[in-house]
């Protein structure tokens, strides 16, 4: 993406509230030259004060008057346009946050698995947020900091041409210092970062570990380990420091040269009679005010382009291709029985990589699946297709006979009910939580599903029984507990399909032959796939399938893959 | 706060240096409106093209000495700083390496990781501004008044009523603002954790067609931070405006004043020059300084966020720690304990927890046993064996190893003679070699081939193009579970440990892998006494002690066939694993 691309859907963002953005640039201007009227009305005022007895009362009553209703126009000006510029920004960075978040939600999980969640997460939060200071507040920044210096110059050339020439080409002066001092330091932040970022690893890295560090006495070559890096940080870090601290001081010294030249030629004017002192004054304070936004506006300029850099990877994420939506007749499945057929399925994440090839299964309603093998040999990969988190390279899934890219995507997952592995539950109560396959359950219903799943005297014990609410990712549960809870929201939706994905590993051995019983009950009569290592749990299956490196190997139940004496028996007779 | 200072007080010099040049540097700059007064009164009022030039110098030196006194000043400043959060991140460091177990579980990983970098990162700039700046924007102020009644004091006056309006003005926005942005970050989080859940549990979201209202809540918390944004803005918003008015009502004030006081007293027309420019100079400052109290705030929290880890203690001593009277008890006790390692009615309650985690363990192990420990999930295996190497101590009760209560060792030295293989097979990013060699660095070549030789790692490792040298990702992700799993067998084997404790390490072997490594085991020359832990029944039931837990409490101890006769618990998890049946009405 260009950077005038990134613009111009900066610029679709910012269309919508486009009378903020005008008011605020018209309001910017009025502020810029009320600040800038102000030390010339000031000038006049110093000027009716000649001596003593001299001074023109009259005069200088209205130049207050003015200066009085120029001061309160020039403040409410600058806080509408402050109020003007918030509002922009913060409904700008709700929309983009929105929009993302609506693209999350129809992007595929390819994408979604490609990319770690971290990543994903710091461009809504992180670059959103700095695309809205830099890009947004920087903009206003540069505007009025162009129409100061362009109000400025003109002001100043109005009133004395030669001492306006001695502003002028002292001043870019600080300019040069500022960004030749921000060349230098680069290197230098850059080492920082660097040194930092390896820190940073090593802190990972030790305290993520530190229980093993401990039982292994290594606490000390660690310490002496950071401490190595601590102190080349500190070096990095002093010298960057340092040096871009220059900066101020530095332009600050441009400054007061700037002030000199005008204190100089000011006076020196005035005795030729080309000025007045009140005039010398608004110069003054014009040589304060003029090197001001040079400084700014190099400031804002690189801010400008972070923030750009940001907009790109925000809009980046915003505009990557959705899945493919469901078909506009696409059919709303209902069904109590699944009959699910593979045919001929070619699929792999990459390209390069082939995964399941010709894979052909027929899945009778009722049937249950079992699918064994070692690990990466596909059976996850079965789930994606089978839910549509991933569609086939080629071939067809078919359930009762209809292609499953011809159904809508609701209706073929809610005829799943699934359990992975991987427990995941959202900060809520644990009602919530239960409630996720069937949000309109009653507490009765949930009770019963918790209960069936051999959870519910748990619940019990927690502090507000359903309503506790748990944190991130269940928070302070075991992995077992939150295994079963996740149980309990299958027990809950009693959907016409299952699928369970190692869905009983974390509970003990006991707990877990209790639950399958409660899941005997749930399975009958419905297509279930399973995947397990436990073989306690895939004997009773009807078909089993032993896959390796992507293919089906070994396929047909209990007895008869034993009898075979191939790769199957050879798994159960190590398990023996 | 306290640790910080206790660091910055050894950069005494520089701390005090610092916002003493940033003073001086202040001083020449109180000076100019000063000789821009000169310029006019003097200068200008006798056509003095001489004098004006002298002065238009005594500027360029006065900015040149302001110049070279805060490049020293930020010199000091940045190496208080720098080095000041240096201490203190070495400090937190070896800190955080002392911390118990215990401790570690109730900060957790990713709250000190924070500590050490982010928070440390801002109170190090935090500490550079304060220097800079604390005494600086002040002295400006209060001297920028002093000078104005130097100039003229009856003038000046407008200053003693301004000042202090535009104190109270800017102080209440900052300190209003405080909170509000307090809760701007507040809602901020609820948005980062939305989004960061929504992408953790996509596959659960979707399976459940939970899309829709999983977007509802995140726009409902979308909205509430905007809003919340929309009022803090609009509270800061007022600081500009305001201090402009003010200032500039001032300035009317001080033309007002000024002008009688040129009419009637004959001040001259350039001390009210001067005067203006002192009323822009507080102007400047105070909004700096503004700005410095926002830094400070932040700076503050996070200061206070890092004496918290600071002052957690480190929760276990050596021998020491343990009182004389206690010490001295254990001893007699040691006389009646019988065995290699004995538990001695210990219990366990995590920290915060009123409920124990283990109650009365009592049982004794010989020299070379094998001890199998067995229970479900929750039921205290791990903790159990985690409490032999100290790595949490006991609330109630004894351990002792060798005859010595486990609380009279040093942890390193106990630990020395323990190989813990821990549930989560962790590495470090290096060498297999480094891996395996990390609790032991000069292991002998014979020490390394044997431990990876029992561990089962031989074959993979010699597949590996660089075999020992093969270099491991950061966490081992470039090796499989089962891999990593017997690296860390391996790295405790290397020791020829006394102890052998695998706590649940072997649940990515295979059954004819674990197998082998249980028989390896069994052979070791040294024989160290070894504790297995796992859910499995086949990977212990050789043992010669089994040990079942059940909820924090021991239901059974002895040989497998015993205890298939005498203890249900063992019978059950047996049956669940052999059986295998499931019986519908069971």
């Amino acid at each position: 993406m260009t950077n005038a691309e990134t613009m111009k859907r900066i610029l679709k963002y910012i269309r919508r509230y486009w009378v903020y953005l005008l008011l605020s640039l018209v309001l910017a201007a009025f502020t810029v030259f009320g600040t800038l009227y102000l030390p010339i009305l000031t000038g006049s005022a110093v000027d009716q004060m000649i001596g003593a007895k001299m001074v023109d009362f009259d005069m200088l009553f209205s130049l207050l008057r003015t200066m009085g209703s120029v001061i309160l126009l020039t403040a409410a000006a600058q806080w509408c346009m402050s109020l003007c510029n918030n509002r922009m920004t913060y409904l700008v960075v709700r929309d983009i946050r929105k929009d993302a978040f609506d693209k999350i939600q129809i992007l595929p999980l390819k994408y979604l698995d490609n990319h770690p969640t971290g990543e994903v997460v710091s461009k809504i939060i992180a670059d959103v947020d700095q695309f809205a200071d830099g890009l947004l507040m920087g903009f206003t920044q540069l505007f009025s900091g162009v129409l100061t210096i362009l109000g400025t110059l003109y002001f100043m050339l109005t009133v004395n041409v030669v001492v306006a020439l001695v502003v002028i080409v002292i001043t870019p002066v600080s300019l040069f210092v500022a960004s030749f001092i921000a060349r230098k330091t680069y290197s230098m932040f850059k080492a920082q970062s660097e040194t930092r970022g390896e820190q940073t690893a090593l802190i990972d890295e030790m305290i993520g570990n530190q229980k093993v560090v401990q039982v292994f006495s290594k606490q000390d070559d660690v310490a002496e380990r950071f401490a190595e890096i601590n102190d080349r940080l500190e070096n990095c870090s002093l010298r960057a420091t340092f040096f871009s601290s220059i900066t101020n001081p530095s332009t600050r010294f441009v400054n007061s040269l700037v002030y000199a030249g005008v204190g100089i030629s000011g006076a020196l004017a005035v005795i030729s009679g080309y000025m007045s002192v009140g005039q010398l004054s608004a110069f003054l304070s014009y040589a304060n005010q003029y090197t001001k936004p040079f400084n700014e506006i190099s400031g804002v300029v690189t801010e400008l382009q972070n923030a750009i850099a940001c907009a790109a990877r925000i809009f980046a994420l915003i505009e990557e291709t959705p899945q493919i939506p469901d078909d506009s007749d696409a059919v709303n499945m209902h069904y109590e029985n699944g009959d699910v057929e593979l045919c001929d399925v070619k699929f792999s994440y990459t390209e390069e990589q082939k995964l399941i090839e010709d894979f052909n299964l027929h899945v009778k309603p009722g049937e249950r699946v079992a699918i064994v093998g070692p690990t990466g040999c596909g059976k996850t990969t079965i789930i994606n297709l089978l839910m549509r988190f991933y569609d086939v390279n080629e071939g067809s899934i078919r359930v009762m006979g209809e292609d499953i890219r011809h159904v809508t995507r609701n209706s073929l997952r809610s005829s799943y009910g699934m359990v992975l592995q991987e427990t995941w539950l959202k900060s809520g109560t644990i009602m919530e939580n239960i409630c996720m396959a069937k949000p309109d359950a009653t507490r009765e219903e949930v009770i019963e599903a918790a209960k069936a799943s051999h959870v519910h005297s748990f619940i019990k014990r927690l502090p507000n029984g359903y309503d506790t609410v748990i944190g991130e990712d269940g928070g302070s549960l075991s992995q077992g507990q939150k295994q079963l809870l996740c149980i309990s929201r299958v027990m809950l939706a009693l959907p016409p399909m299952l699928i369970l994905d190692e869905a009983t590993s974390s509970i003990d051995t006991r707990t877990e032959l209790k639950i399958q019983n409660a899941f005997a009950k749930l399975m009958k009569g419905k297509t279930t796939f399973i995947v397990a290592h436990r073989l306690s749990t895939i004997k009773e299956a009807d078909v089993i399938l032993v896959m390796k490196d992507g293919n089906i190997i070994e396929q047909g139940d209990h007895k008869t893959l034993l009898e075979k004496g191939g790769f199957y028996a050879e798994l159960y007779r190590l398990a023996k | 706060m306290k640790s910080l200072l206790k660091y910055l007080k050894e950069y005494k010099k520089e701390s005090i240096l610092a916002p003493l040049f940033k003073m001086l540097e202040a001083t020449f700059e109180l000076m100019v409106p000063l000789v821009i007064g000169g310029m006019i009164n003097v200068g200008i009022a006798r056509m003095d093209r001489s004098y004006i030039l002298t002065m238009g110098f005594v500027l360029v030196v006065l900015g040149l000495t302001g110049l070279i006194c805060s490049i020293t000043a930020q010199y000091y400043a940045a190496k208080a700083a720098t080095g000041c959060a240096s201490k203190l991140r070495y400090a937190m460091f070896t800190h955080i390496q002392a911390l118990s177990y215990e401790k570690l579980d109730t900060v957790g990983t990713s709250t000190l990781i924070t500590r050490m970098t982010s928070d440390i990162n801002q109170v190090q700039s935090g500490v550079n501004m304060f220097l800079r700046l604390f005494l600086r924007s002040p002295f400006i102020v209060i001297g920028a008044v002093v000078m104005a009644f130097y100039v003229d004091v009856k003038a000046a006056l407008v200053f003693a009523v301004a000042i202090p309006i535009l104190s109270l003005v800017v102080f209440a926005i900052v300190f209003a603002n405080i909170p509000l942005y307090k809760k701007v970050q507040d809602k901020l989080d609820k948005v980062t954790l939305s989004t960061r859940e929504n992408l953790n549990g996509v596959r659960v979201i979707r399976a459940f067609c939970r899309e829709k209202d999983e977007t509802a809540q995140f726009h409902d918390k979308n909205q509430t931070l905007t809003k919340i944004q929309l009022v803090a803005g609009r509270v800061s918003a007022l600081l500009n405006p305001l201090t402009y008015v003010i200032i500039n009502l001032a300035l009317m004030a001080l033309l007002y004043k000024g002008a009688f006081r040129v009419d009637v007293d004959g001040i001259k027309q350039g001390d009210v020059v001067s005067l203006v420019n002192y009323m822009s100079q507080i102007l400047v400052e105070l909004v700096k300084l503004a700005n410095l109290i926002v830094t400070l705030t932040k700076a503050m929290a996070c200061a206070s966020r890092i004496e918290n880890i600071m002052e957690i203690e480190e929760g276990m001593g050596g021998s020491a720690s343990v009182k004389k009277e206690e010490k001295s008890e254990a001893l007699e006790d040691t006389k009646s304990a019988d065995g290699y390692i004995v538990f001695d009615n210990a219990a366990f309650a995590y920290c915060g927890s009123s409920e124990n985690a283990l109650d009365c363990m009592n049982f004794s192990v010989q020299k070379g046993q094998t001890i199998g420990i067995i229970g479900g999930t929750g039921s205290g295996k791990s903790t159990l064996v985690q409490l032999i190497p100290r790595l949490y101590d006991v609330t109630e009760g004894h351990i002792y190893v060798d005859g010595k209560d486990v609380r009279d060792y040093e942890p390193d030295e106990l630990r020395k003679r323990v190989g813990f293989v821990p549930q989560k097979a962790a590495l470090f990013k290096g060498t297999i070699r480094d891996n395996i060699c990390f609790g032991k660095e000069d292991a002998s070549k014979e020490a390394v081939d044997e431990a990876i030789r029992i561990a089962q790692a031989e074959e993979f490792i010699d597949k590996k193009e660089d075999g020992l040298d093969t270099m491991v990702e950061q966490g081992g992700r470039n090796l499989s579970g089962g891999q990593r799993q017997r690296l860390t067998i391996a790295r405790a084997l290397v020791r020829r440990p006394d102890i052998l404790i695998l706590d649940d390490s072997c649940s990515a072997l295979d059954y004819a892998t674990d197998a082998a490594l249980r028989k390896g085991i069994a052979e070791l020359s040294y024989k160290p006494t070894v504790f297995i832990v796992s859910q499995r029944t086949v990977s212990i039931q050789e043992a010669d002690q089994i040990i079942v837990l059940d909820d924090g409490a021991i239901v059974g101890i002895g040989r497998h066939e015993e205890l298939l006769d005498n203890c249900e618990v063992y019978r059950e998890i047996y049956d669940s694993q052999y059986k295998g049946e499931v019986n519908g009405n069971d």
